[in-house]
């Protein structure tokens, strides 16, 4: 498509059509921020108003490994990215490997803190309003870790067959902005529902 | 004209529509299709048929309306004909038109071959078609096993606590949620491949700043897509939570809040009006200019003010609320800021009409629906303009006033500027000209209708008529005005009429247009009518607003004012 005889100086057209990943993926990103945007409002807007309990500061206990865990990843993947743009695909599939396994610590330490909550504590979807909301907003994040995990499992088969070279690091980059924007909601999150909202 | 057309010409292809295929693989190739064309096309005819049906629902809601005490359908089967009929055509009648417009356009004005994502544009379309068909579903499947319902009757915007499980037993509620959910998933995507397409996939030379203002429009509109569908995404969760999951999110027993509904479903849709109406403003700035003979007025201006109209629509959504009781603060700012967005909308209106001043005006279809479009523009701007004060809201919120200032928005400024669209761009997608004869009755009949209908809907609103019943009582001064506004529907069906018996008979009988049948200046009038399926042969560079004018002009081409 780019194929024309013209050339023109690089001020002109400063977006090309190779960057049409980057761009999708930035749009893509705005509208789940907004998603997001209104579910943290919400969850804010509720924080203290649930007539019936267990409260916030009763049950939730700050993440520490989890998010530590999660934050991470988006170190692990940048050493991919890079791996990969130099060709390295070894390299690349075990940092991958890794940010896959990070990322899975993460939703395993969130399925424990709901079965700790759900089960110990009385905390469900439907007991409270607080409930509610923490269901949903932590839910909503940790399903954008899924299907990350997803994304990042698709592309560690495709490396693992050793289909994933050094001409693909753009798309994984483009992939890896979605995991930095998942791991970025999570700092809000967290901040949200651990310490702002408690 | 003589150097132009020795360009043109080899491009000339006879139109290709002698090809006899098989019935299956006709249908087998639009549906496999990734080709911008094709599905612009398939949105458009899918809006077109849900602007039917939609339309046919308010006849029934106005024939039930024309007289006191009528009893042409029930109080129940009225809540789901309003319902329906704002569902369909916000949802999958308008927004379907309009992405059907910039999905067509967008890569023909931007010298590409095609969208950025070709298979996700696919993706988008099928995803608002599923949704569509959902909501419709509801009809045969909202009966659940409760026996309560059919098609949802919560009205368009669904205020809580009317959806909770308690008052809207049964599915009819959900199929509202999902197909609304589902659309806008496809819209999601349908607006990121616009906005990656105008920003990465634009032919060379063809600078921002030399962008037509379709483009421009087009691109706040996705913009504002990505950032307000997404709300009414995230409510619409919220409700399946609440009516599945048993969550609280509008639960007022449990401490949640019904007005948390309101602010997220405006937040939404107040930015949705303007989502309908850039691309309709878009429409009126490629037709004025080429049927006044004269460049776009204000180019700058214009671009200014529609990323202020942009940016400012999100923040006027609470003037919704007014009748809702907010604090004196958040009323303030909301009036200031609903009045602000008039404007950047007055800079629109002066610039075309600046368009216009001293141009050599051609009173083709096209131009009549655009001038018509602006007087309408004016008065639906002015009409929110006395809405926007806190106090007058107050007063006519909720009653028939609101319904024809709106109306007047939608109807008489967006369907009006698509008709202008449709006769405007009909000869480059099927190689023929439009009847101007049957256009014209179309125009006349349609205005004449629309004026009945929404000129006097105003009155019984200041009387103190409110929307949404179904029924009235007689001696409250009402009637003689209900019933011109149902007599003005006669004309718009009749001029709806008109308008798809002039596209049919066209398709087949119409004059061949040729590639150029305006004397037009931007790229898609560079191809064939229609366009091949790789849109351009050779990608065009471009070095001005209007590159065919420089073609056509070589002794006097734009680049060297710009």
């Amino acid at each position: 498509m780019a194929a024309t005889t013209v050339t023109l100086p690089q001020s002109e057209m400063p977006l090309a059509p190779e960057l049409r990943g980057r761009v999708g993926m930035w749009c893509l990103i705005a509208a789940e921020s907004a998603i997001f945007s209104i579910f943290v409002i919400a969850y804010l807007y509720y924080a203290g108003k649930s007539l019936s309990g267990p409260t916030p500061r009763e049950v939730l206990h700050v993440p520490v490994f989890n998010s530590i865990c999660l934050f991470a990843s988006s170190f692990t993947i940048v050493m991919a990215e890079r791996a990969i743009e130099r060709g390295k695909s070894r390299l690349f599939g075990t940092w991958w490997l890794l940010t896959i396994v990070l990322g899975a610590i993460f939703i395993l330490g969130t399925a424990r803190e709901w079965y700790h909550l759900i089960y110990d504590e009385g905390l469900t979807i439907s007991s409270s309003l607080f409930g509610t909301t923490f269901y949903s907003l932590v839910g909503l994040h940790g399903f954008h870790v899924i299907v990350g995990l997803t994304g990042l499992s698709i592309i560690m088969i495709f490396a693992a067959l050793g289909q994933v070279k050094q001409e693909h690091a753009s798309r994984i980059a483009v992939f890896a902005m979605y995991w930095h924007f998942v791991d970025a909601v999570w700092v809000v999150v967290l901040t949200v529902v651990y310490f702002v909202a408690l | 004209m003589s150097n132009a057309e020795s360009v043109l010409k080899p491009m000339t292809v006879s139109p290709a529509r002698a090809k006899a295929r098989p019935l299956f693989d006709q249908v087998h190739e639009w549906i496999v299709t990734v080709d911008h064309k094709k599905l612009g096309l398939m949105y458009f005819g899918y809006g077109v048929l849900f602007l039917v049906i939609g339309g046919l629902e308010a006849a029934v809601m106005r024939i039930q309306l024309a007289i006191p005490h009528n009893h042409f359908v029930s109080p129940q089967t009225f809540n789901q004909l309003f319902t329906m009929h704002g569902t369909t055509m916000i949802f999958f009648s308008i927004m379907p038109i309009v992405f059907g417009f910039a999905n067509y356009l967008v890569p023909l004005m931007i010298g590409a071959r095609d969208m950025a994502f070709p298979r996700l544009n696919a993706w988008g379309f099928w995803m608002s078609a599923l949704g569509g068909i959902i909501l419709y579903f509801s009809v045969i499947g909202g009966n659940g096993l409760y026996g309560a319902g059919g098609a949802p009757d919560v009205g368009w915007f669904a205020y809580a606590p009317l959806t909770a499980r308690a008052f809207s037993p049964g599915h009819s509620t959900d199929y509202w949620t999902i197909g609304l959910l589902v659309s806008g998933f496809g819209s999601i995507a349908t607006a990121l491949n616009i906005m990656t397409t105008i920003l990465c996939m634009r032919c060379p030379g063809m600078t921002l700043n030399r962008m037509p203002l379709l483009l421009w429009l087009n691109l706040v509109m996705a913009g504002l897509v990505l950032v307000a569908v997404s709300p009414l995404t995230a409510a619409q969760i919220m409700l399946l939570i609440d009516r599945y999951l048993g969550g609280h999110f509008f639960d007022t027993q449990a401490g949640g809040s019904a007005v948390i509904w309101m602010h997220f479903f405006w937040i939404f849709g107040h930015p949705e009006v303007y989502i309908l109406v850039l691309p309709a403003f878009a429409i009126i700035s490629e037709v004025v200019p080429v049927f006044s003979r004269k460049p776009i007025f204000g180019y700058s201006a214009m671009v200014a003010a529609t990323l202020a109209i942009g940016f400012i629509s999100l923040g006027v959504w609470a003037h919704h609320l007014f009748t809702i009781g907010m604090t004196s603060y958040a009323n303030a700012f909301f009036v200031a800021s609903t009045a602000a967005i008039a404007v950047p909308t007055g800079i629109k209106i002066f610039n075309w009409v600046g368009t216009m001043w001293g141009g050599k005006i051609i009173f083709k279809v096209p131009m009549l629906f655009c001038i018509a479009c602006l007087c309408q523009l004016l008065i639906a701007g002015l009409t929110g303009i006395m809405l926007s004060a806190a106090p007058f809201d107050w007063q006519l919120g909720n009653s028939y006033f609101v319904v024809a200032h709106f109306h007047y928005m939608i109807v008489g400024v967006i369907v009006f500027a698509v008709f202008a669209g449709t006769y405007y761009w009909y000869p480059k997608v099927t190689g023929r000209m439009m009847n101007e004869t049957l256009g014209k009755w179309h125009f006349w009949l349609f205005l004449i209708g629309f004026h009945l209908t929404f000129d006097f809907m105003h009155i019984p609103g200041v009387l103190g008529m409110p929307r949404r019943i179904y029924t009235y009582e007689p001696g409250r001064g009402w009637e003689n005005w209900n019933l011109i506004v149902s007599i003005g529907v006669i004309f718009q069906l009749a001029g709806i009429l008109c308008w798809v018996v002039n596209s049919v008979w066209s398709f087949y009988r119409g004059k061949p247009a040729g590639n150029d049948p305006w004397d037009a200046w931007t790229l898609e009038w560079s191809t064939p009518s229609p366009p091949p399926e790789y849109n351009f042969a050779k990608i065009p560079v471009v070095r001005s607003r209007r590159p065919l004018w420089d073609l056509k002009h070589p002794e006097d081409p734009d680049w060297k004012y710009e």
